[in-house]
């Protein structure tokens, strides 16, 4: 058996636009070759304006959402107040490292604007927490490598909502025909200060 | 939901009447596959508690919470010292909307909400039938039909006699045996 990492598939990229954020990711879930579901979001919402995306092995996608949602919820609860891009990447950088010598295979993508400031935020993690900080984009999954390459090819600075949507979109979607363990359909958040537009992308269905 | 009715030891038939589902409340059914052992254990030990809960809170849970509750178990079994290898299917009613529901339940745990499903050597001859021929709107004649192909389908390529499937219905008046052809004589192609 290889990797736990690249045993269900899928893929998930966040990216950087002007006064906007983007995440998206495919909806495959598989069993090595086998396609079990073309309905397996990876987006996890946590705030108005602050998602997560997690891929890797499908249990512990579904594990780490349940349990950021705890965590979040209890966070609001005590703090009355929603939780900030910022302040979620430490929480998910810590609760990660706490499995530090059996982590949860999970590559975590975090996509927000901060309310207070109104800056985008994008990040992403390895399995034990270590956050990586991006001005630009940020990839994942089984469809990485490919993604690096769409990404660095149609990306570019300061790109309106609309643009960036069809920048993310195009990325993602060349990035998973690409890869055999994700595509079948995608999904796109676009996050502007004060208003959240989701799309379901078809996608080929092969 | 469908079930072999086989129980093997290496090649050989040690029993061929079994149930491998077990009812985990009023509405919702789980069929299980897997380690002999671990899958009639883990099937009791979430009906106890589903059916322990519903004493407690005076509620009946529905399908979602269900799956829930047994993907959570099965999640802590699988990082504890002796993990339950178990592949289950979940399916129910939900008693308030009265809506279908299915979930995929593999042994690490992975849940999935899906139209149709199956778990063993029944994946690789079944889902392609099940791709073409389920529609969002089947009743259950057609769905006994498609059930008919898939097993047929078995009979026909699989090397293995699984002794016929047992077959249970849920609606929602409740969970119910329903007869199958189990006989029919199927030609290899």
């Amino acid at each position: 058996m290889g990797s736990p990492f690249d045993i269900n598939g899928g893929a998930c990229v966040a990216m950087v636009g002007k006064d906007c954020v983007a995440i998206a990711c495919d909806l495959r879930l598989g069993m090595q070759a086998l396609t079990i579901s073309n309905n397996f979001p990876k987006i996890f919402n946590f705030a108005p304006s602050t998602y997560l995306g997690l891929t890797g092995l499908a249990t512990d996608v579904n594990t780490v959402s349940d349990l950021f949602r705890y965590k979040v919820n209890m966070y609001r609860l005590r703090e009355e107040r929603h939780i900030s891009p910022q302040t979620l990447a430490n929480l998910v950088s810590s609760s990660l490292y706490e499995k530090r010598f059996g982590p949860f295979f999970v590559s975590p993508v975090l996509a927000g604007i901060n309310q207070t400031t109104g800056k985008p935020f994008i990040c992403g993690f390895d399995s034990i927490g270590c956050i990586d900080f991006a001005k630009d984009f940020i990839v994942s999954g089984t469809a990485s490598d490919q993604l690096f390459g769409t990404c660095e090819g149609l990306w570019e600075p300061d790109l309106g909502a609309e643009d960036l949507f069809e920048t993310i979109s195009q990325a993602l979607l060349s990035a998973v025909d690409r890869d055999a363990l994700s595509g079948w359909g995608a999904q796109v958040y676009i996050i502007e200060k004060d208003k959240v537009t989701q799309r379901l992308l078809k996608g080929r269905q092969d | 939901m469908a079930a072999s009715k086989a129980i093997m030891r290496g090649p050989t038939i040690i029993k061929a009447e079994d149930d491998k589902t077990r009812q985990l409340n009023k509405n919702t059914l789980m069929a299980f596959s897997g380690e002999a052992g671990d899958t009639v254990q883990f099937a009791e030990f979430v009906q106890a508690n589903v059916q322990l809960y519903s004493m407690r809170n005076d509620t009946e849970l529905n399908p979602a919470a269900v799956a829930n509750f047994v993907r959570g178990e099965l999640a802590r079994s699988l990082r504890s010292r002796s993990p339950y290898t178990v592949n289950l299917l979940l399916g129910g009613i939900d008693p308030t909307t009265q809506t279908p529901h299915l979930y995929w339940i593999d042994y690490l745990a992975s849940l999935a909400s899906v139209p149709y499903a199956a778990h063993g050597y029944a994946q690789y001859y079944c889902l392609s039938l099940l791709d073409k021929h389920h529609n969002p709107n089947i009743d259950l004649e057609q769905g006994m039909k498609l059930l008919g192909m898939c097993t047929d389908e078995l009979k026909r390529r699989l090397p293995i006699d699984y002794k016929g499937v047992l077959v249970k219905i849920i609606t929602k008046d409740g969970v119910k045996e329903v007869d199958f052809d189990n006989d029919k004589i199927v030609r290899s192609a």
